[in-house]
């Protein structure tokens, strides 16, 4: 990957997410975080949801949630993802809720999840979590 | 003092389906235009008196498309895309507009192929630079089923309902399907067999899970003297009300509540009734679990209560909240947007034409649409026998 790859030209960002995206060739989790009043959100946007304030800032998120829901896919939906596997809701510990999947046979709601990556072929590695150990 | 919506009131003075099914003779505007004729002729009217229009899913500018092909000049069109519930937030936009002197007859139609063109989507396109396609697509959440499998799994957890509690729901819609000869489906279902259909998304199995067929409908919504030569009984618009929420489903700040808590409190509000006093009730019945959360948001029974409320068989034919009775999207039809059918089957209980599945002496009857993904909209229409 080079530095001036541009994801938007391949349709896997806009110029809104690029950052996102790009931090995810590095393996870093990151979500935008409100200077004025602090909040984190994701996906991002050009101004606070909580306070609409317009200054906001990339941030590294520390990788690890809660599950908040769980589902296990047993029918084809993607070429790339054999069935059956864990597809969830994650509240990272900022805040902001996640779609992903989980690379586990099995998990539940409430179960401590860590981010992983996944690699994929010409496009950022995707963010997805394990079970936490312990 | 009554509601200014409400103040000089606004009737639904016609209601058909197109054909159902699998329709392989027909175009959907040809299906449209069967429908729209019957409906405009209970009404004693004629298309030459539309001069509103309301439609959804009927291609790029779809009123534009519909009014050609109907040739009507509406002074008043809408093609808002609120996925299935379009057609009760339609109705409620129809009120308003003719309360405002807009319009004076408005015709709301819809009819799919679906089934026939096996066209239905199952998730965004990988790369067409949407958010669906940058954070949903690449987990392989399936397009509607992953987003509700994720609702009722969360709504499981949180609230204890059960299975059984979930397949109550598609036993009663069946039950009542088996008293309408259009349903799709009639054959005799039970819990068990329901329990024992394959899980697509957990807790989500096949026959928790709408049917797919073709089908739609058209609604004509006017003031009574609009329809002085009606061969059918008008039924009154008392109260209509709408929301929309998140797209995306990680959006959703709380996966067991949906955008029927306002729509709901609004329609029932504009029509001074409460949920006590309702004698049908046609739920948006995509998925099972979609109707114990429709229960508990329009205020039939308290939240995490809707499980209890319905294993007595109360919405089966002889229960005390007949609901679904077409046999509703899971047993009679589901043409990818569901909302018009609600519309005509409340119609035709409150008409008392409802024939085998008649709910005796149905006087308040409420339509509620949901659509998108996990509950992204809802419509609330409350009618009433005049």
């Amino acid at each position: 990957m080079t530095d001036n790859l541009s994801f938007s030209d391949l349709g896997a960002a806009d110029p809104t997410t690029e950052p996102f995206w790009q931090a995810c060739v590095e393996r870093r989790l990151t979500v935008q975080r409100c200077t004025a009043c602090g909040s984190h959100q994701f996906y991002p946007r050009p101004f606070c949801l909580s306070c609409e304030a317009t200054e906001l800032e990339w941030v590294g998120a520390k990788g690890s949630g809660t599950i908040y829901s769980l589902t296990t896919v047993r029918m084809p939906v993607s070429e790339d993802l054999a069935p059956p596997y864990l597809l969830a809701l994650v509240d990272l510990d900022e805040g902001p809720r996640l779609l992903t999947n989980i690379e586990a046979e099995s998990a539940g709601i409430g179960d401590r999840v860590t981010v992983a990556w996944r690699r994929r072929d010409g496009l950022p590695p995707l963010p997805v979590f394990r079970l936490s150990a312990g | 003092m009554p509601h200014i919506l409400t103040a000089s009131p606004v009737y639904i003075v016609g209601a058909a389906e197109t054909p159902l099914g699998k329709v392989l003779d027909q175009s959907e505007l040809s299906m449209v235009a069967l429908a729209a004729k019957e409906a405009l002729g209970e009404a004693g009217l004629g298309l030459r008196d539309v001069d509103a229009l309301f439609t959804n899913y009927m291609g790029e500018e779809g009123s534009v498309q519909l009014g050609e092909y109907l040739g009507v000049r509406p002074r008043y069109a809408e093609s808002s895309d609120m996925g299935g519930a379009s057609f009760e937030f339609f109705v409620h936009h129809a009120m308003t507009a003719i309360a405002t002197g807009r319009c004076d007859v408005a015709l709301i139609a819809y009819a799919s192929r679906q089934r026939s063109r096996r066209n239905r989507k199952k998730a965004a396109a990988a790369l067409d630079g949407s958010l669906s396609a940058q954070f949903e697509t690449p987990y392989g959440i399936h397009f509607p089923i992953g987003h509700y499998a994720l609702s009722a799994a969360r709504y499981m957890h949180q609230y204890g309902a059960t299975p059984e509690h979930l397949a109550e729901i598609a036993v009663a819609a069946r039950q009542w399907a088996g008293l309408n000869p259009k349903a799709w489906v009639r054959d005799p279902l039970t819990i068990e067999e329901v329990m024992a259909s394959p899980m697509l998304c957990d807790p989500l199995r096949k026959l928790d899970c709408c049917l797919v067929t073709d089908g739609g409908g058209a609604i004509v919504v006017a003031r009574k003297d609009r329809a002085r030569d009606a061969a059918k009984r008008p039924v009154r618009v008392l109260g209509a009300g709408e929301s929309h929420v998140q797209w995306h489903v990680a959006q959703c700040p709380d996966l067991t509540v949906t955008p029927g808590v306002a729509s709901g409190r609004e329609a029932f509000a504009m029509a001074g009734v409460k949920p006590g006093d309702v004698d049908v009730f046609e739920p948006y019945d995509n998925f099972t679990h979609a109707v114990l959360l429709y229960l508990e948001d329009l205020g039939f029974c308290g939240k995490g209560e809707a499980g209890a409320f319905v294993s007595e068989g109360r919405l089966r034919p002889g229960g005390s909240l007949p609901s679904m009775t077409s046999g509703g999207g899971l047993s009679y039809c589901h043409p990818g947007a569901l909302g018009i059918l609600l519309l005509i089957e409340a119609v035709r209980q409150l008409r008392g034409e409802a024939g085998d599945r008649q709910v005796p002496g149905a006087e308040i009857a409420v339509a509620h649409g949901t659509g998108g993904l996990a509950f992204s909209t809802a419509s609330t229409v409350v009618l009433a026998r005049d």
